[in-house]
């Protein structure tokens, strides 16, 4: 195991290395089945700059996201992305860091109304396989200077350069919370009152189903709030629940706690919201499912996952096909990139090319996988 | 501002070029008669004019496509065009280039309320796009000044924002897919309406990559519903320092306003001159607008007020209609044309973290002392970016230079802080050349390695971003 402690010891354990690495923060979000050298940015850990009042934060990439919600939460902020703790989901432990976050573009119910992790991110620092050292982005809200290689690092799973450090955009945390919780309706149903309620001048931050509930939520000042809340209200049949018990609610939502512990495989998908349930449907009754037990639906029905049996590999194909992106997150042939165009694969490989020639992270290649016939 | 010296045997080819060009494209879709080419010898950064070799301007992804493969096979440089208003050059021809307009194709391809997107073509001008979706009581979000002129192609090659970019994000955040045809010819779709493809963000790089990477024909856009109402206030103090202090509070105070617009002393004179809005003359002022029903707004504001108040406004005026409302914007929107009124003048956009506002601004006054030349300032001040604008006098015998010279002066200043070059103009032409105060050689080499990926024989947009020096070798200028 490599453990640098600075961004000179990194850059030096990279520009000597001799074979793969797999770079690792906390272990929480890596690729499953990745092969190599462990390189751990643990080491790399460390908040550089908090501006509150500029609503900005600059930390080390081997930072746990745990002592950068302690210390945002003392000034009455957060991470807006809501970045999900997929421990549970995934079978793994450790902690989790902020530069796995951001490797994995780690979003949460949050990204219909506040954008995902890559959204938030204002800037990078990481060392690609050459071990050269490269800055991009900065520390301030609006930056058109030079191509935003901070998006292109962000989701790209630790497969073109080591994050050494990430500015994040953050938020306040909103004065009240509600969470409307509607019954009685099945998924069709269900998700179209999402839909509409994401259509609604109403502003939500979150609009999920699970185990047979649609829930949509509403944040900000207390008299807001209350008002959107009985405007939604007069539209669909739901009961209110407020602040702690409103936050547990999207903490399950966010870290898919109804399919966690389940046997299985893992999926992730990517579709039109409404094609959710068509698509749900089809894959599980392909399988012989049940969407109520397998399914949660986030962003409005844009996200859904689904907990199948293994070898349901050819179904979930078959029913995004051309309408959506699926990844398996969990289970055998796992992988964090979905089958691109033949073009796409092409400037993913050749962009690999340039910033791994040597293939020190290739055990995390993005191009191992399949290219859409 | 130097440019590299046209390619002679491109020049001595002219006729073959154009001709394979009309071959290969519709009637009228190629323009060479030099009378009409000298349309495009400029964007918003007029300063430098040059007209270009041809200009086509084709209608679909295919006859965009069809230019592209033969400028490629023939070696010939292109320079992406969608409604020419880049401040930064982005748009500026060189003589030997043919100019791609994507003006013509501006049709609505699909609207999606239920999914809310809208799928457009790239010549579309970003104010049409609401045009597109209001009625249902939709909008799309990012609104540059210059929203009324300016084509969605443009937006995305600059990662466009706007003045309520500090609630609603920039280009890059409400771009869901595009339509690229790359240098060679090869047509692309990167993400799509559903967003997140599971693959390296492609989409995110190419955003803001000022057409060098390819030209984005056709575009998926996020769309939102309208808020009910908006309502704006006008907060006056008689110190810059003081009215940054009061940004930086309402911020801190977790109230996240739509837009908060700051001018100073001389901005405020020069547009109460031009449009008469009615603005107190005082040092800075604040334009900060909120969002929703009648009450959530009165709730906003209240607090608002109540910050403002421990920062002793010399006025705090809400608008009590839509007319005083209007009115409130009326002078933001009319000062670059107020400023224009007093000379001529270059727009700057370096951002700042916004805890440096003061002192930048107090170093800002003094370089203009130094230099003899007039600064107004008109900013986003909730994100920190900057427009400072400098006054000079392009008849007058080494103005520009000067102005130049002020102009980088006050970048540097911006990076040094902790800011940027640009929030939202781009590099382009302008501040190619600066590119080396933010960024070091490895750090614009990656940029670099980027660009030959998508683009290897290095024609699209050539001499743009990057210090020439840094690409003559890729350019092959040598």
């Amino acid at each position: 195991m490599i453990l640098p402690r600075s961004e000179g010891e990194l850059v030096e354990a990279i520009a000597s290395a001799t074979s793969p690495l797999l770079v690792k923060g906390g272990g929480t979000r890596m690729i499953a089945n990745a092969q190599g050298e462990v390189l751990d940015i643990t080491g790399l850990s460390g908040i550089k700059l908090y501006e509150p009042a500029a609503l900005t934060l600059v930390v080390q990439a081997g930072t746990p996201l745990a002592q950068i919600n302690t210390l945002l939460a003392d000034e009455r902020q957060r991470l807006g992305f809501e970045p999900p703790d997929l421990r549970g989901l995934l079978g793994r432990d450790g902690v989790s860091t902020i530069g796995g976050i951001a490797a994995s573009n780690a979003s949460g119910p949050r990204r219909v109304q506040g954008g995902a992790a890559r959204d938030a991110m204002l800037g990078v620092r990481f060392v690609d396989g050459r071990g050269a050292a490269i800055s991009s982005g900065g520390r301030v809200m609006k930056n058109v200077t030079g191509y935003d290689l901070v998006k292109l690092m962000a989701g790209s799973f630790g497969t073109l350069g080591v994050l050494t450090e990430v500015s994040l955009k953050v938020q306040s945390i909103p004065e009240a919370e509600v969470t409307l919780v509607l019954g009685g309706l099945d998924d069709a149903a269900g998700l179209a009152a999402l839909r509409r309620a994401l259509g609604s001048p109403y502003d939500v931050s979150g609009a999920a189903r699970a185990g047979g509930r649609s829930y949509i939520r509403l944040e900000g000042m207390a008299g807001s709030v209350a008002y959107r809340a009985e405007r939604l209200r007069a539209q669909c049949d739901a009961t209110l629940v407020e602040n702690a018990q409103s936050a547990a609610i999207w903490a399950d939502i966010r870290d898919v706690s109804a399919l966690q512990g389940r046997a299985g495989d893992i999926w992730r998908l990517s579709v039109l919201p409404t094609d959710a349930a068509g698509i749900a449907v089809e894959i599980l009754a392909a399988i012989g499912g049940d969407t109520l037990r397998d399914a949660v639906y986030d962003w409005g029905g844009g996200l859904v996952w689904l907990a199948l049996p293994a070898g349901a590999d050819d179904a979930v194909r078959a029913a995004v096909n051309g309408r959506g992106a699926a990844i398996k997150l969990r289970g055998t042939g796992a992988a964090p990139f979905a089958p691109q165009s033949a073009q796409v694969s092409a400037l993913t490989a050749a962009l690999k090319a340039q910033f791994d020639p040597f293939g020190r992270f290739a055990a995390q290649s993005p191009m191992s996988q399949k290219v859409i016939p | 501002m130097e440019m590299p010296r046209p390619n002679s045997m491109i020049l001595s080819r002219r006729a073959q070029i154009v001709a394979q060009l009309r071959a290969a494209l519709p009637a009228g879709c190629v323009i060479d008669d030099p009378m009409e080419t000298r349309v495009y010898e400029c964007d918003a950064l007029s300063a430098y004019r040059c007209a270009p070799l041809a200009v086509v301007l084709p209608r679909s992804t295919a006859e965009v496509a069809a230019a592209l493969r033969i400028c490629h096979a023939l070696g010939v440089p292109v320079v992406p065009r969608g409604s020419g208003t880049s401040l930064a050059g982005g748009a500026m021809p060189s003589a030997d280039c043919v100019v791609l307009g994507v003006a013509r194709m501006n049709a609505v391809l699909d609207t999606d309320y239920e999914n809310r997107f809208i799928h457009v073509q790239t010549g579309r001008t970003n104010l049409s796009v609401t045009g597109a979706v209001e009625a249902r009581g939709f909008f799309y979000a990012p609104d540059p000044s210059s929203q009324l002129a300016c084509a969605i192609a443009g937006n995305i090659a600059m990662n466009s924002g706007g003045a309520h970019c500090l609630k609603y994000g920039v280009t890059t955040n409400n771009l869901l897919g595009v339509t690229m045809v790359k240098m060679d010819g090869t047509v692309i779709t990167l993400g799509g309406p559903w967003g997140d493809g599971f693959g390296l963000d492609l989409l995110g790089v190419v955003c803001g990559s000022e057409g060098q990477l390819g030209v984005v024909t056709e575009a998926w856009l996020r769309i939102l519903p309208k808020p009910e109402g908006a309502r704006p206030v006008l907060v006056a103090f008689n110190s810059s320092e003081v009215a940054g202090a009061c940004v930086a509070d309402i911020i801190r105070a977790g109230i996240l306003p739509v837009a908060i617009e700051f001018m100073d002393r001389p901005c405020i004179r020069a547009t109460e001159a031009f449009a008469h809005a009615g603005y107190p003359d005082c040092e800075a002022l604040l334009i900060i607008e909120a969002e929703g029903s009648a009450p959530e707004i009165d709730e906003q504001l209240s607090r608002i007020r109540a910050i403002a108040a421990r920062h002793n406004p010399i006025e705090f005026t809400e608008a009590a209609d839509e007319a005083q409302a209007k009115r409130i914007w009326l002078g933001r929107k009319s000062a670059f044309g107020a400023m224009g009124q007093m000379g001529d003048y270059m727009c700057l956009d370096g951002t700042i973290p916004v805890s440096q506002l003061s002192y930048v601004l107090r170093r800002i006054g003094e370089l203009s002392t130094e230099y003899g030349l007039d600064v107004g300032n008109v900013f986003h001040a909730g994100d920190g970016n900057m427009h400072p604008l400098i006054l000079y006098n392009a008849n007058k015998d080494g103005d520009l230079a000067k102005c130049e010279a002020l102009g980088a002066e006050i970048l540097k200043l911006c990076v040094q802080v902790g800011g940027c070059l640009s929030g939202e103009h781009g590099i382009g032409l302008e501040k190619r050349d600066l590119m080396p105060v933010q960024f070091t050689p490895a750090d614009l080499e990656a940029q670099m390695r980027v660009k030959d990926v998508f683009d290897p024989s290095w024609l699209l947009n050539p001499a743009k971003v990057f210090p020439l020096a840094a690409s003559a070798a890729r350019r092959g200028d040598t």
